[in-house]
């Protein structure tokens, strides 16, 4: 009664009253003290993890709105699922207004922290780190925030994920920044997901560095407005560890910065070095499709200046020998499949400085076949991008301090 | 608030008319009467506290407690199911249509799991799960090793079981939160079991009242080999997976929907693509291939006890092999 009591009052107070800290220390019984701490914890209260190394048997769950999980540092307080025996996650949060901060996750047995229908959320030099590097068996996601509106990550490290590292899905109102993504198939993903803004991240030894995805099939589609400016993104040259089957199994070693299916989406103030295949590369959904409602091809990309290398010196694409033979030892750094949905619309414009390639595809869902290459041949960027309600809200920051 | 409890169960015991149902309490036998005030407010600690049983040990019910089944029940490492419906004094629940049935405030649904037959049975855990005034709370209840009494594990647990199949396995007993992720459907608890559908007419009828349309459709899951190996399936995925696996629920986001009424092949994984499977695809294209039971990430992740790659991710340390058979069997028999 008592802790209703206490509840209500921190409902009608925009200040959480009473908000209690708790503090887990490692050691014998950490799991269930933990556990108890985010179930039993009030809105506002703060878990703090003391420095060391806490031994995860299981899944971890967070459910109560405004909580704050904050540890000594993302390598001091470290959460290690080496012996994960159940979940498909180290941590599960569910409830809206968490703040995760300043501590590491390692070797979850699927995702590392998922984020699901919870709002407002900031993830704050977080790290998720599979210990033995690039292996098809290590978890898919590394932070894994999906169905959620209004999202920061900032400052946090992510390195073996068999998916992605950074990976936002089926959201909007989405920053990611300041943030280091190495040795993951997909170094930072926004998928499915509108309004976002990903930027100042260090993305290398990926199999792809920043993909911009929209899927069909989904509960939410109609990926767009995305802000993909100041990465360095840089030596992404790992060979595809994804398992078979998955989307991003798809994505050929060497890739930068990638668009697929998606709408207003500008890039921009990059620096793309040693990515072989394609610096950037803007494609149509390949594969078939029947969901009416899903558009497979990209709109209004921007490619606007970048400082990027000669492009792809060694592509991952079939008939490589040949296409680095007629573009004369690189192939140009924007890569285009082509594709055209609605005639009236512009899919791509690209910086005059910068060149490109076009495979002249035809047909959506039929692969490379009918494929004419040729040097790209598209319009220049007009003018300035709107991004007034993109990326996360200030309110976010604020929780910074 | 205890003294309260004591009171209205007293007056409770006065006006019951349903006491009077269980003839076998003789009146100077202390009389088991259900603790409201328990069911609607706080973490009672033990299992005692609500009163639910007149033998606990022995899972006899008390007044107003009242066991019901599945036609096809949830698969959990092959544990004996005792399952109770809590009723407020003059209460019933309503139907709605073939659907989960309505409890009134003050219900609480209460299912123990067991391993063992006969003087050999061990019980585990008892989840209840209570319809307060702001919603459904769920809490898991631990059984001692003498079997005398279950204490509140909010934080769950493990421990070694042996199952029917002879398997030693460590079973785990869900968190408080884990509760919720197969008991969360936009955002707020809800029973998963007792949908009219899968309930027996006859135990409807006494308890609610009425038959509604669509009940008892789904096929008892021991009749399995006598019905349409789709209608033993597509029970078998709602009744385990669709209370993830459809949209506003745990697994939404991934696009799959196993719930019992939807009809779009795609939509319950026919040529349909993993979106956030990562290794549990296991190198498969499609949830599932029509005639290619081997070639579908269902079958693959049902067979699987592999952390990150079994399905369903909780409540689950071995393979139902009979659970996969028949899901296999359907989907072998799929016109390619």
């Amino acid at each position: 009664m008592i802790r209703l009591t206490i509840a209500a009052l921190a409902l009608a107070s925009t200040a959480p009253v009473l908000a209690a800290t708790h503090t887990i220390a490692p050691g014998e019984g950490a799991q269930e003290r933990l556990q108890e701490a985010l179930i039993l914890a009030q809105p506002g209260d703060e878990i703090v993890l003391e420095a060391g190394r806490f031994a995860m048997l299981d899944g971890l769950s967070l459910d109560v709105d405004n909580v704050t999980i904050r540890g000594a540092g993302m390598h001091a307080s470290v959460l290690d699922f080496t012996g994960q025996q159940g979940s498909g996650e180290g941590l599960l949060v569910t409830s809206d207004g968490v703040t995760l901060r300043d501590f590491g996750v390692e070797n979850p047995k699927g995702d590392g922290i998922k984020s699901k229908g919870a709002d407002d959320i900031v993830y704050h030099a977080v790290r998720v780190t599979w210990t033995g590097g690039p292996k098809a068996t290590n978890g898919a996601y590394g932070l894994y925030p999906v169905e959620s509106t209004n999202i920061l990550i900032d400052s946090s490290e992510v390195s073996g994920a068999s998916d992605a590292g950074i990976y936002v899905g089926q959201s909007s109102r989405i920053t990611v920044r300041n943030s280091v993504a190495t040795d993951n198939v997909a170094g930072i993903e926004i998928e499915n997901s509108r309004d976002a803004i990903v930027e100042r991240n260090f993305v290398s030894r990926n199999t792809g560095g920043i993909l911009v995805f929209d899927l069909p099939d989904l509960p939410v589609m109609g990926g767009g407005n995305v802000l993909v400016r100041n990465n360095l993104v840089a030596a992404n040259t790992t060979p595809n560890f994804a398992p078979p089957g998955n989307i991003v199994a798809g994505v050929r070693r060497g890739t930068g910065i990638m668009v697929m299916a998606n709408e207003n989406v500008w890039i921009g103030q990059n620096l793309l070095y040693n990515n072989p295949t394609a610096p950037i590369m803007v494609i149509a959904y390949p594969l078939a499709f029947d969901d009416p409602d899903y558009n497979p091809y990209p709109r209004a990309v921007t490619v606007e200046w970048n400082q990027v290398d000669e492009g792809g010196k060694d592509p991952q694409i079939d008939g490589a020998a040949q296409l680095l033979a007629a573009f004369g030892g690189a192939l140009p750094p924007v890569m285009w499949d082509g594709l055209v949905g609605d005639p009236e619309s512009i899919a791509l414009t690209v910086h005059p400085d910068i060149a490109g390639w076009t495979l002249n595809l035809t047909e959506q869902g039929k692969g490379m076949e009918g494929a004419r290459p040729a040097p790209l041949d598209v319009g220049v960027p007009g003018g300035q991008i709107a991004i007034e309600g993109w990326g996360a809200g200030a309110e976010l920051e604020a929780r910074l301090k | 608030m205890k003294h309260a409890a004591i009171l209205l169960g007293a007056a409770v015991l006065a006006l019951g008319g349903s006491i009077a149902a269980y003839p076998a309490l003789g009146a100077t036998e202390p009389v088991a009467t259900v603790s409201d005030a328990a069911v609607m407010d706080g973490f009672p600690a033990t299992l005692a506290d609500y009163g639910f049983f007149s033998d606990a040990p022995k899972q006899q019910p008390a007044a107003g407690v009242t066991p019901y089944r599945l036609n096809t029940p949830l698969y959990s490492d092959g544990a004996d199911k005792l399952r109770f419906v809590y009723l407020p004094q003059g209460q019933r629940p309503t139907a709605d249509g073939e659907g989960l049935l309505r409890f009134p405030v003050g219900s609480a649904l209460i299912k123990t799991f067991a391993f063992g037959e006969g003087a050999e049975r061990r019980l585990i855990e008892t989840r209840v799960l209570l319809h307060r005034a702001e919603g459904w709370e769920a809490l898991p209840y631990l059984w001692n090793d003498e079997q005398t009494e279950a204490v509140l594990a909010l934080v769950g647990g493990r421990t070694q079981v042996v199952t029917p199949e002879g398997e030693a396995i460590s079973y785990r007993i869900p968190n408080k939160n884990q509760c919720k992720e197969c008991h969360g459907l936009e955002g707020a608890v809800v029973p998963i079991g007792p949908k009219a559908r899968n309930m027996a007419a006859g135990w409807l009828k006494a308890v609610v009242g009425s038959v509604p349309a669509g009940a008892d459709t789904m096929p008892r899951w021991e009749a399995r080999a006598q019905v349409p190996v789709e209608a033993a399936a597509r029970a078998y995925l709602d009744v385990n997976c669709a209370h993830c696996h459809r949209r506003g629920a745990t697994a939404s986001n991934s696009g799959l929907d196993l719930r019992w009424e939807q009809r779009d092949p795609q939509a319950f994984g026919v040529f349909k693509r993993p979106v956030a499977a990562g290794r549990g695809s296991g190198g498969l294209e499609f949830g599932i291939v029509p005639g290619e039971p081997h070639a579908s990430i269902m079958v693959h992740r049902m067979d699987s006890t592999e952390t990150g790659v079994a399905m369903p991710e909780l409540g689950k340390a071995t393979v139902d092999s009979e659970g996969l058979g028949v899901v296999a069997r359907w989907i072998e028999g799929m016109a390619k």
